[in-house]
């Protein structure tokens, strides 16, 4: 396997430990105006990610700079390309992040609700804008030999892209419902859970509308022929099986559950791309590759030396910092956000 | 306005506002981790609440920082996508290491700072504020290597249209980085240190002389006394390495238009920047060869010289810098510079007198001071930035070629006006929150929330 190859894994990686951290976390986001009725609910529900959520970020963070790092065109292309999605998604990810650290800081109820307001805003246009971007880039927009994208903020606006971000958004917010529900206690726990169970059916649905109609509107699977293979079909029934261990109140399962759905659905889209990181709509061959766009020999290699160093340590300590703050939050305890 | 015109604004705006809250951030979290170093050594519960309420002040400020940052590390592909095309190779390296190696660690170790008090053993948690402040600094290392390739690429070669790397140890021992990232630093601790001086004088006068506010006085007196000292030895030097590796730049800080040997310094110069000469100036014979070489001569280039060797060297253009700008950001920033010097001496005086007292006139210049800090740093990256002009990268490639190419001038405008518009909104907010936290009482503060906690656990 060349260094170009394994730049593709690792960025992928990035973008699927993206998903499932920070997929909860938008989950929890949407979920905060609904779940919470009263102001310690809601501070509960806040805390439960308290610790985590700006570590979970950074893995976006990282994957952006890992894109910059290793396939310079295709950060150029992306970023520059869908300029005006990213302007609104930086927008909700900036006034997020301020939100939660800011909005217990006083005791006026009216600053509070509009920072709640703000949380949820701020993780509903993430959530779905995420999913209308991973779409776009595996169905395919114009680009031209110079690998700049030609089209405009509507080209991304398509039947395929927002079924993806609508995909995305119930999909997050169900992972979302159900780590509160490994998170909370009492009646925000059994609120949650009803969450739960009210979003996975159309979760189950969405899911696999979206791979139908990824039959159709992309080339993901022409590779794979009817029989995608064997982490697809996983990620079908690892949504499947979430139902059940709802049922049955085993929340950690569906958890896992939840999170191997994003996994192997993250995993399915960047085999589908594979050996392209942006396909172009306008000419097969002009399509970004992990060959023409990436960076030298040299940095790959330098990049990846520090990668092999630095990647386990980061998730060592983060797992650390999972284990510390494992136990539930009640509502009647001292609270920091 | 054209795309590239406003993506400079753009660039500047998010920028300048950022950096407002980054030196905080740097020299803040060392600041709170030596408090808690001394609560810890000592039992004394002064120097806890004396952390606590520092650090709360801490993480309003650390809060617009990091989201700040997202967008700094977007908008080199957003707005800027040729130049990422063209230095990706270099330029995302020390960009992707930040993230990896101080980023997550900054973030994940303030998450357990937060919410880690009385939870983790006192050991873990002091930690982990260690942590935090080496990771903020960290990080400013490697965006600091970046932007140095940008003012003396090292280490690379020009092949298949762009710069590639060829030698990454080159990149970090890059000369320009190791006086860059010191006078950032010092900065940073200098800003930090006004910080808590101008907030401990606002309740030493207004609060009645509490024990946490002599300590946080005497502390921030002697610390942004070092960071000012340092950071003008460190500036000096990284004067005289610039008159090496960037002339035009030094030529532009002092409106020199013609070599001089010895050349002399301006105190004052009015200028006719189009006819490139001196309307009215007072100069100081000599001074500049001694800040350029440490002796009273020496040949210090000229704006119009370096304009004919450039054009020898890259072709016709004009390698000119805004000069007035230059100019006036360079006497701003080392203006503020002494009378920083000037004002943490004094206070550093006043804070080892046995009495705090402040003359109305005194109080004033030492609460208003946390502003020359912020004059200074935003003046020094003003200053660094548009006297490169008009490279991005310093002979290898110019702004005019790095903007995006495929996004249109209203994209642009619009973004410019949104985020303008969120950060003033979210700098109020953060005003009203700064002045909230630092008018408190500390010891209300622990009394708070136990209250808190206590109605709740009545009513269950």
């Amino acid at each position: 396997m060349d260094l170009n190859t394994i730049w593709f894994i690792l960025i992928a990686v990035l973008f699927i430990g993206f998903f499932f951290l920070e997929g909860f976390d938008y989950g929890v986001g949407i979920l905060l105006p609904f779940l919470g009725k009263e102001d310690r609910e809601r501070r509960a529900i806040i805390n439960s990610i308290g610790t985590f959520w700006d570590g979970n970020e950074v893995w976006m963070i990282t994957a952006g700079g890992a894109m910059f790092a290793a396939f310079p065109n295709w950060y150029a292309t992306l970023f520059s390309g869908f300029y005006l999605a990213l302007v609104i998604m930086l927008l909700a990810l900036i006034a997020r992040g301020v939100a939660f650290e800011y909005r217990s800081k006083k005791d006026d109820p009216v600053w509070r609700n509009r920072w709640d307001w703000v949380i949820f805003i701020g993780s509903f246009v993430p959530a779905l804008l995420w999913g209308v971007a991973i779409s776009n880039i595996i169905r395919g927009v114009p680009i031209d030999q110079n690998m700049n994208f030609t089209g405009n903020f509507f080209t991304l606006l398509n039947p395929y892209s927002l079924l993806g971000g609508l995909t995305s958004l119930v999909l997050f917010t169900l992972h979302g419902s159900i780590f509160l529900s490994l998170k909370l206690t009492d009646e925000l726990l059994e609120g949650t859970r009803k969450f739960a169970k009210k979003l996975w059916l159309p979760s189950v649905i969405l899911l696999f509308i979206y791979v139908i109609f990824g039959y159709y509107d992309t080339d993901m699977f022409s590779k794979l022929g009817v029989n995608p293979g064997v982490i697809p079909i996983l990620a079908g029934l690892a949504i499947l099986s979430v139902g059940y261990f709802l049922k049955i109140k085993r929340e950690g399962w569906a958890f896992v559950m939840t999170g191997l759905t994003i996994v192997f659905s993250t995993i399915t889209i960047f085999m589908g791309l594979f050996p392209r990181v942006m396909v172009s709509s306008t000419n097969p061959d002009w399509s970004l590759t992990i060959y023409n766009a990436s960076s030298s020999p040299y940095t790959l290699k330098v990049m990846s030396i520090v990668a092999v160093i630095f990647v386990p340590i980061v998730l060592a300590y983060q797992a650390w910092s999972y284990w510390i703050f494992r136990k539930r939050i009640s509502t009647k305890q001292k609270m920091e956000y | 306005m054209d795309v590239l015109t406003l993506s400079r604004w753009q660039f500047a705006i998010t920028t300048v506002y950022h950096f407002f809250f980054v030196p905080i951030t740097l020299g803040l979290s060392i600041a709170v981790a030596i408090m808690q170093t001394a609560y810890y050594r000592t039992g004394n519960e002064a120097y806890k609440k004396m952390t606590k309420f520092w650090g709360k002040l801490f993480l309003i400020n650390f809060a617009i920082g990091v989201v700040t940052g997202i967008v700094q590390e977007f908008q080199f592909g957003m707005n800027w996508s040729q130049y990422s095309r063209f230095m990706g190779d270099i330029f995302g390296a020390p960009l992707a290491i930040e993230a990896l190696l101080a980023f997550f660690m900054e973030s994940t170790f303030l998450g357990i700072w937060i919410f880690g008090w009385d939870r983790i053993p006192k050991k873990a948690h002091l930690a982990s504020i260690w942590l935090v402040a080496i990771g903020s600094n960290l990080s400013a290392i490697w965006i600091l290597a970046a932007n140095s390739f940008m003012q003396q690429p090292v280490g690379y070669v020009i092949r298949n249209g762009r710069a590639e790397m060829t030698d990454f140890f080159a990149i970090i021992t890059n000369g320009h980085l190791w006086v860059q990232f010191p006078h950032v630093f010092f900065g940073a601790v200098a800003t930090a240190g006004f910080l808590i001086l101008s907030i401990s004088a606002y309740q030493l006068v207004k609060k009645g002389k509490h024990e946490v506010f002599k300590k946080s006085f005497k502390f921030g007196a002697v610390y942004a006394l070092i960071g000012s000292l340092l950071v003008i030895l460190v500036g000096h030097t990284q004067a005289q390495y610039m008159v090496k590796v960037q002339p035009m730049k030094m030529a532009a800080a002092e409106a020199l238009w013609e070599s001089e040997n010895p050349a002399s310094m301006s105190l004052f110069t009015f200028g006719d920047e189009k006819n490139q000469k001196d309307v009215f100036a007072i100069k100081i014979p000599g001074a500049l060869s001694f800040l350029a070489y440490n002796k009273f001569e020496g040949e210090v280039k000229g704006i119009k010289n370096l304009q004919k060797e450039a054009e020898q060297k890259y072709g016709a253009g004009d390698y000119v810098p805004p000069v007035a700008v230059s100019y006036w950001s360079f006497r701003i920033m080392v203006g503020a510079g002494f009378l920083m010097l000037f004002i943490a001496i004094l206070s550093t005086i006043k804070a080892y007198k046995e009495k705090l007292e402040f003359s109305s006139f005194g109080y004033k210049i030492t609460f208003w001071s946390v502003l020359l800090p912020v004059i200074a740093n935003t003046t020094g990256w003003l200053f660094t930035e548009i006297a490169r002009q008009p490279w991005t990268v310093f002979g290898l490639f110019k702004t005019a070629d790095s903007v995006s190419n495929t996004v249109s001038a209203g994209e642009v405008l619009f973004s410019l006006i949104a985020y303008t518009v969120l950060y003033a909104v979210l700098m109020i907010i953060m005003i009203s929150l700064i002045k909230k936290y630092a008018s408190k009482d500390v010891d209300e503060i622990e009394k708070e929330e136990a209250e808190v906690d206590n109605s709740v656990l009545s009513k269950a």
